[in-house]
Parts: C-alpha cells; sequence; structure tokens
C-alpha cells in the first residue's frame, strides 16, 4: 500500500524541482540564479492569475443579457495612473532584487579549504573587463574550446619554454571539488554555447573573442551538458560532461594526462623522424 | 433629287481601355482591396507550408533519438520554419489586411501609391518564390537568425543560404515601399474630420508598424549584404581572422529582429483594439493610453536589442541598461493589457468568434508576456536562453499576440470582403481547437527547456520525461493544426454558401462598414464627415434621430445612399 504514494512522492520531488524551474545545485552561481528565478516566478503567478481571473471574470460576468445596459465608459485617468506606476513599481522591485543577486552570481569566491593548491594567475595577460578573479586572485582556469561537434579543455601546465604541452581533454572536464573553476571560453570554428545546467549559465563561445564564467561544485558527481547555440547539423550530438572529483584524485589524473601526452608526443616525433628518414627532409613538418 | 442618307458614323464608341477580366484582372490590378486579397492568399498558403513544416520538426521530437528526418534535413526544416512565419507570413498579413482595410478605415478611395502597392505586392511574392525555390537544390539550414561564421560559404556553401539573403532583401524592400505607403495615405488621405485624435487604433498601429519597418528593415538589409559580399566577393565582414567580428552581426541582426517582434505585433493589438469594443458594445477604455503607448513600445522596442545577446562576451553596463529597458517595455505593454479587459467590463460581450480570438489573444499573449519578463532578468536568461523555454515564449507572443488576432480579422472582416457571412459554428470550433492546441503544445515547452533541452536539436536523450513533455507537445501540435484547418473549410464553404452579409453586420464603429459588402471598386460615393473616434455609431445614431427609429438604420441602407453628417 505504501509503495505507491512513496513512488509518487519520489517522482514528484524528482519531476517538481525540474517541472517549475531550471536545474541548479551543484554551484553557488547556479543557486543564486534559481533563488532569482523563484522570487520572479513568485510575482509573474501572482500577476498571471491575477489577470487571467480579472479577463475570465469579465468574460462571464459581463456577457449579454437581456435589458443589460453597455456603460459608456471612455476611460479613468486616475485609474490607469495608477495601474501603469503599479507595473512599473513591481519590475522597479524586481530590477533592486537583481542588483543584489549580481555580485554573487557573476563574482567568483575563494576555493575552499578542502580545494586544490592553486598558483597565483597572471592578470596582466588576461586582463579583461569580463573577466573576474575570487578575492585572493586564485583559481584553476581552464580553457574551453569550442568546434564541430565537440568541447575540447585546456588545463594549465604548459611547459616553460615554448608554452606547449599542456594537458587537455575531450568531452569530459574533470575538475577538482571545492575549488574555484574559471572558464575561458573561445571557438574555433563557428558559435558555440557552453551550458552545464547545473553548473550555472550558459555563455557564447564566440570566434575571436574570450567569455568567462566560473563554477564551485562541493561535492563530487557527473554534470551533463551540451552546446546550447545552433552549431550545425551536429549541434544536438555536442555534448559536455563534468566529472567532480577529489583534489588528489584530480592531481593524479592530471599527471596521468601529462604523462599520457608526453609519451603520444614524443612517438609522433619518432615516426615523423623516420618518415624523414626514409623520404628525405621536409617530407613532414616539425621533425 | 438626291434621296436623304443618314451619315454611316465612321468611328464606333468603344471604351478607351478595356477592363480586364477573370485573371489578368489581379495581375494587372492597382486597387487596395484586390491587392489586398492577394497579399492575404498568398500570404495564408505560406503559413500553411511553415505550419506542414512545424508539424514535421514535432514528429521528428516525437520520440526520444528519433530517425525519421536526418540532422540536415531538420535543420532546414527550422530555418525554412522561423523564415516563412517571420518573413511570409505574420508581417506581409499585416501589410495585406492594412491594404484592404486601412484605405476603407480612414475614408480613402484608394492607397497614396496604388502602383508603388501592387509593386509591393509582386516583390513580396518574388521573395517567397526565391526562396521556396531552394526547396528544388539545397535549402538554407543556419537557422532564421543565420549568425555567421555559420552562415559563411564555409561552413554553408550552398546555394540555399544566398536564397534566404534574397529573400530578406526582396520582402524587405517590400515592406519598406508598402510602409511607406500606409505612411502616405494615413497622413494625407483621411476622411475630413479624422483628426490625429479620431484615428482608428488600427490605424495608429499600422502607422506605427510603418514607422518601425521604415528604421529597421535597412539595418538588416546592410547586414545580409554584408553576409553576401563575405559570402561571394571576398569581404570579410564577419571573420574574426581578418578582423571581422561575428558579433556585428548579431547587433545588426537584431536592431532589426527585436523592432521586428513589435512590427508583428502591433498591428495584432490594434485589431483587437478594433473588435473588442464592437462586441462588447462599448468604447475602447483609453483610447489615448493605448495609442500613446503604442508609440511607446515602438520607440522602446530599438533600445532593447541586446537582451538576445546576454550571453555573448558583451559588459556589464550593457547588460543592466538592456534588462532595465527590456522591463520598461513590459510597462506599456501591461498598460495595454489592463486597457482591453477594462474595455470588455461592464459591456454587454457578444461571444462571436472574432470576440472569442480576441479573447484567446488577451489570454495567450499574457503568458508569453509574462515569460518575456524571465528573460529580461540576464541572470536567468542565462539558464533559460536557447531553450525550449525561449521556444514557448516567442510562440505565445507570436501565435497569441498575432496569429490569434489575425484569425480574429479574418472572421471579423470577412464579411466585409466577400459579402458573406464566416460560419459561426465550425468558427467555434475553429477557435477551441486553436486555443487548446496552443497551450498543449507551447505550456510544457517552457519545461522541456527548463529540463535542459536546447532549441534547434534533432534528437535528444529521454533523460528525466522529456519524452513525455515532447509527445504532449506534438499532439497539441496537431490540434493546432486542425484548428486551422476548420477554419481553412470554413472559408470555403462561406464562399458559396455563407449567410449575405449585408454593410454592416456587426454593427461596428469604423467606416469600412458604411460601404457595401464587397465594396465597390471607389469605396465611397460620399466620404462622410468624422466626428468622432467611432464615425458609424454616430452615423447610425443620427439615422435613427432623422427616421425616428423607425427607417430602415444605416446597417441595411446601400452604400452612400444616406448622406449623412456631412
Amino acid at each position: 500500500m505504501n509503495r505507491i504514494p512513496a513512488a509518487l512522492s519520489h517522482l514528484l520531488s524528482t519531476t517538481l524541482a525540474s517541472f517549475f524551474a531550471p536545474a541548479s545545485g551543484a554551484s553557488p552561481n547556479a543557486k543564486e540564479i534559481h533563488t532569482l528565478y523563484v522570487v520572479t516566478l513568485v510575482i509573474a503567478l501572482i500577476i498571471f492569475f491575477a489577470v487571467e481571473i480579472a479577463l475570465g471574470y469579465a468574460l462571464i460576468k459581463f456577457r449579454k443579457r437581456k435589458g443589460a445596459v453597455a456603460s459608456q465608459i471612455h476611460g479613468n485617468t486616475r485609474l490607469e495612473i495608477g495601474w501603469t506606476s503599479a507595473a512599473a513599481v513591481i519590475l522597479l522591485a524586481l530590477a533592486i532584487l537583481t542588483f543584489t543577486k549580481l555580485s554573487s552570481i557573476q563574482d567568483p569566491p575563494n576555493s575552499g579549504p578542502g580545494g586544490a593548491t592553486l598558483g597565483e594567475q597572471n592578470n596582466l595577460i588576461y586582463a579583461s573587463n569580463q573577466r573576474k578573479l575570487p578575492p585572493n586572485g586564485k583559481v584553476l582556469e581552464i580553457t574551453v574550446i569550442g568546434r564541430q561537434y565537440i568541447w575540447q579543455f585546456v588545463y594549465p601546465g604548459a611547459n616553460e619554454a615554448d608554452g606547449l604541452g599542456a594537458p587537455y581533454t575531450y568531452e569530459e572536464m574533470v575538475v577538482p571539488t571545492n575549488t574555484t573553476v574559471e572558464l575561458n571560453i573561445v571557438s574555433e570554428d563557428v558559435v558555440h554555447s557552453w551550458w552545464v545546467p547545473e553548473l550555472g549559465g550558459k555563455f557564447q563561445a564566440v570566434p575571436g573573442y574570450h567569455n568567462y564564467t566560473w563554477f564551485k561544485v562541493s561535492k563530487p558527481g557527473e554534470y551533463r551538458g551540451q552546446c546550447a547555440f545552433l552549431c550545425g547539423r551536429g549541434h544536438a550530438r555536442m555534448i559536455a560532461t563534468v566529472k567532480a572529483v577529489p583534489p588528489a584524485q584530480f592531481e593524479a589524473w592530471l599527471a596521468n594526462q601529462k604523462k599520457q601526452l608526453a609519451e603520444a608526443n614524443a612517438e609522433a616525433a619518432k615516426a615523423r623522424k623516420k618518415l624523414n628518414a626514409e623520404q628525405g627532409p621536409g617530407a613532414v613538418e616539425n621533425p | 433629287m438626291a434621296t436623304y442618307a443618314a451619315p454611316i458614323p465612321q468611328v464606333s464608341a468603344h471604351r478607351a481601355e478595356r477592363e480586364n477580366q477573370g485573371w489578368t484582372s489581379w495581375i494587372t490590378t492597382t486597387d487596395h482591396k484586390k491587392i489586398g486579397i492577394m497579399y492575404m492568399v498568398t500570404t495564408f498558403v505560406f503559413f500553411c507550408l511553415g505550419g506542414t513544416e512545424a508539424l514535421m520538426i514535432r514528429l521528428q521530437l516525437g520520440a526520444p533519438n528519433n530517425t525519421l528526418v536526418t540532422p540536415e534535413i531538420y535543420n532546414q526544416l527550422f530555418t525554412m520554419h522561423g523564415t516563412t512565419m517571420v518573413f511570409l507570413f505574420v508581417v506581409p498579413m499585416m501589410a495585406g489586411l492594412a491594404n484592404y482595410f486601412l484605405p476603407l478605415m480612414v475614408g480613402a478611395r484608394d492607397m497614396a501609391f496604388p502602383r508603388l502597392n501592387a509593386l509591393s505586392y509582386w516583390l513580396l511574392l518574388a521573395g517567397g518564390i526565391v526562396f521556396y525555390a531552394s526547396i528544388f537544390w539545397h535549402p538554407p539550414e543556419a537557422g532564421w537568425t543565420s549568425y555567421p561564421p555559420l552562415s559563411e560559404t564555409l561552413y554553408s556553401p550552398s546555394g540555399g543560404q544566398d536564397a534566404w539573403i534574397y529573400l530578406i532583401h526582396l520582402t524587405g524592400i517590400s515592406s519598406l515601399l508598402g510602409a511607406v505607403n500606409f505612411y502616405a495615405t494615413i497622413a494625407n488621405m483621411r476622411a475630413k474630420g479624422m483628426s490625429w485624435g479620431r484615428l482608428p487604433l488600427f490605424v495608429w498601429a499600422i502607422l506605427t508598424y510603418s514607422v518601425l519597418l521604415i528604421l529597421a528593415l535597412p539595418v538588416v538589409a546592410a547586414a545580409v549584404t554584408m553576409l553576401l559580399t563575405d559570402r561571394h566577393f571576398g569581404t570579410h565582414f564577419f571573420d574574426p581572422a581578418e578582423g571581422g567580428s561575428p558579433l556585428l552581426w548579431q547587433n545588426l541582426f537584431w536592431f532589426f529582429g527585436h523592432p521586428e517582434v513589435y512590427i508583428m505585433v502591433l498591428p495584432g493589438f490594434g485589431i483587437v483594439s478594433e473588435i473588442l469594443p464592437v462586441f462588447a458594445r462599448k468604447p475602447i477604455f483609453g483610447y489615448k493610453a493605448i495609442a500613446a503607448s503604442t508609440v511607446a513600445i515602438a520607440f522602446l522596442g530599438f533600445l532593447t536589442w541586446a537582451h538576445h545577446m546576454f550571453t555573448t562576451p558583451i559588459p556589464e553596463a550593457i547588460l543592466v541598461f538592456v534588462m532595465l529597458s527590456s522591463f520598461l517595455i513590459a510597462v506599456p505593454t501591461g498598460v495595454k493589457m489592463l486597457n482591453w479587459i477594462a474595455t470588455l467590463w461592464r459591456g454587454t460581450i457578444e461571444f462571436t468568434t472574432p470576440l472569442l480570438f480576441c479573447a484567446g489573444f488577451l489570454g495567450l499573449f499574457l503568458i508569453g508576456g509574462i515569460s518575456g519578463v524571465f528573460l529580461a532578468v540576464f541572470p536567468v536568461d542565462w539558464q533559460l536562453n536557447e531553450t525550449y523555454f525561449v521556444v514557448a515564449h516567442i510562440h505565445f507572443v507570436l501565435v497569441g499576440g498575432a496569429v490569434f488576432p489575425i484569425f480574429a480579422s479574418i472572421y471579423y472582416w470577412f464579411p466585409k470582403m466577400s459579402g458573406r457571412m464566416l460560419g459561426e459554428g465550425l468558427g467555434k470550433l475553429s477557435f477551441w481547437l486553436m486555443f487548446i492546441g496552443v497551450i498543449v503544445t507551447f505550456l510544457i515547452q517552457h519545461v522541456i527547456g527548463m529540463d535542459g533541452m536546447p532549441r534547434r536539436v534533432y534528437e535528444y536523450d529521454n533523460v528525466g520525461h522529456l519524452a513525455l513533455y515532447n509527445q504532449i507537445s506534438t499532439v497539441g501540435s496537431f490540434i493546432l493544426a486542425a484548428g486551422v484547418l476548420v477554419t481553412i473549410i470554413n472559408v470555403w464553404r462561406s464562399l458559396k454558401v455563407g449567410v449575405i452579409a449585408g454593410p454592416d453586420p456587426w454593427k461596428a464603429n469604423t467606416l469600412e462598414w458604411f460601404t457595401s459588402s464587397p465594396p465597390p471598386v471607389n469605396n465611397f460615393d460620399v466620404i462622410p464627415l468624422v466626428r468622432s473616434a467611432e464615425p458609424m455609431k454616430d452615423i447610425r445614431h443620427e439615422v435613427q434621430r432623422r427616421t425616428g427609429g423607425v427607417g430602415p438604420g444605416a446597417a441595411t441602407a446601400p452604400a452612400g445612399a444616406t448622406q449623412v453628417g456631412v
């Protein structure tokens, strides 16, 4: 007997979370957007029901009946000024609320105590009016590269000498928990849009521009998203997953990633050398 | 003696110019009424084509990971659907209605420039043919917004993209010429006594529509020309590698694109402002507020385009400014809403089909207006932008704000155009099917968007309840289509067997009801003197006063037979 209500309440709780509001919850900025959304929803529902009820009431109450005479009213200036100001006041209140939430949505916080160890960012290189840093200036910056039809994520860790050799991955971004991660979103071909609903809003990857956003995941987990701007025939299959793991596991993953890359590069260099030796110099570039 | 012979006529009398008969009378006409009907029939055909594309989109999304159409065809379908509904249906349909009724409503015998008017129509048809001809080769597939670099030759090499560009150009010139014509007609050809404060509200809306078109269209014309030269003549306006900017397109396109939304809905507002008072038997509540809010919406409409670009890399100051200007535009829109409800208040409402479609407009447009406020709060927009929430929003705005008023006007004005009434039973059936169809199709799409489904995807995985929600939406779209079909059947039937309407079947307020149905070529033998915003009401009163209430009344008098109010 108890199973049906239990199943129902489970269905309701999982459904309602996303039924009336966008997904949220894994990152502080997404939570704040969710709060702002819920307040807007409450105001919207009150106005919606008030107006629809007034409309329905007018339609039913004042339908044509025998003997009824329509009153020939041309307007009421005081009433009209009243509802114009009321509409303006409601929207002003919503604007003020948005302003109070703005900083918690846009400004990244410091990483938590259990986060990964990070170095200072070089602000000179990345100075931008879009880009915001946490108070202590430390973030894990990942470059998100959109291209038809795959996301690439490039991590810090390039060689000092040539700026090459930064570890990267495709489709699945691995990040440490409790760490402020900043995304530098770029595109190599057409316009794409980065979006993982539970980690905050979407940001377009526009060729020739840098777009920035951040998130900070508190518990390990996998968060799914996909490209949100039409980028061609494969748009629907341009998936992105963010996998949050404890910092130690992240460090190990990153080191392994770097090692594998170095090995693959070495092997490729060897192959190029061999080809050049066989077919004469210049057959393959970058020997 | 020579007998007297009657002189044989050397010159036989015949008309200086023979009137064209049959189909040649249509293709050679400069009569605003015939041009108006050609506009309406043509755009309705495009509406059916665009609607069929929408049904195919909904069929593909009816099941998760569906393989009914390929991604290529899917992208072509939504590109054709959006472009058709905006450029080949709503905007020119409003032009068609204005073509037929604007001269009649202001008491003119034709438009200011009849031949230019014919050119407007033929350019529209040419644009539609150029665009739809691409389906025999390779239709465009970069969406109705055609953002570069996707719409550049590197990523969209086919000629379909160029067909899209020429469609924008041809329909754009058509609309510009039409707008100039409407403006000139309103400014110069109003009946005696029709001051600006007595202009019918539909005419106010068309005046504003014309100004918006004149200001917005040159910008998109420039943008598509730049795209054309980028594609074929080696320029790099939108290519960042050569110093161009993809954001330039977004700015230019939406500088046009946002006012375009008001170009599509303001005439609808005008139609509703005409029809509600007629069937509530009450004057419009706050004539001045409605006319002023139309102009205010048009002005503010030019300050809000960047709310389509909240997720692009733009400075925060712009985000804040555009959020506030978008909020501001909700004020005059809300004022209109309340004015319309106040018009119904304490009236004696007759539930005819035109009134039902107007009431449906109020109920549905409200949803679109309110969901627009969510999208104006830019952090919330970061979550909702480019998802099915936006698809739901634009469809409540455009189906509610434009398609429902268009259907209201079909039922309201068909008697004037054809001389016959449309069937009320079929009309009401059509209304309820369409009303329920819109709610079932689009309400659930808000939820689909919040569940994380972006727009313009040809397939989706069945996460959560996405499959169920999409099935609901697909079922709704077919209910909506059935409603449209019922109106088509209704029109077809009534052309042959509809009840004869007479000049003024609704006891309406504006001058088009002064003349016979359908009106003669010259519209009016006598143009009455206008003494208020509701001249026909005055005329009926005057007739009643002179005949002591026992005469035939203006409603049954033949056109121009009673010269009243002069």
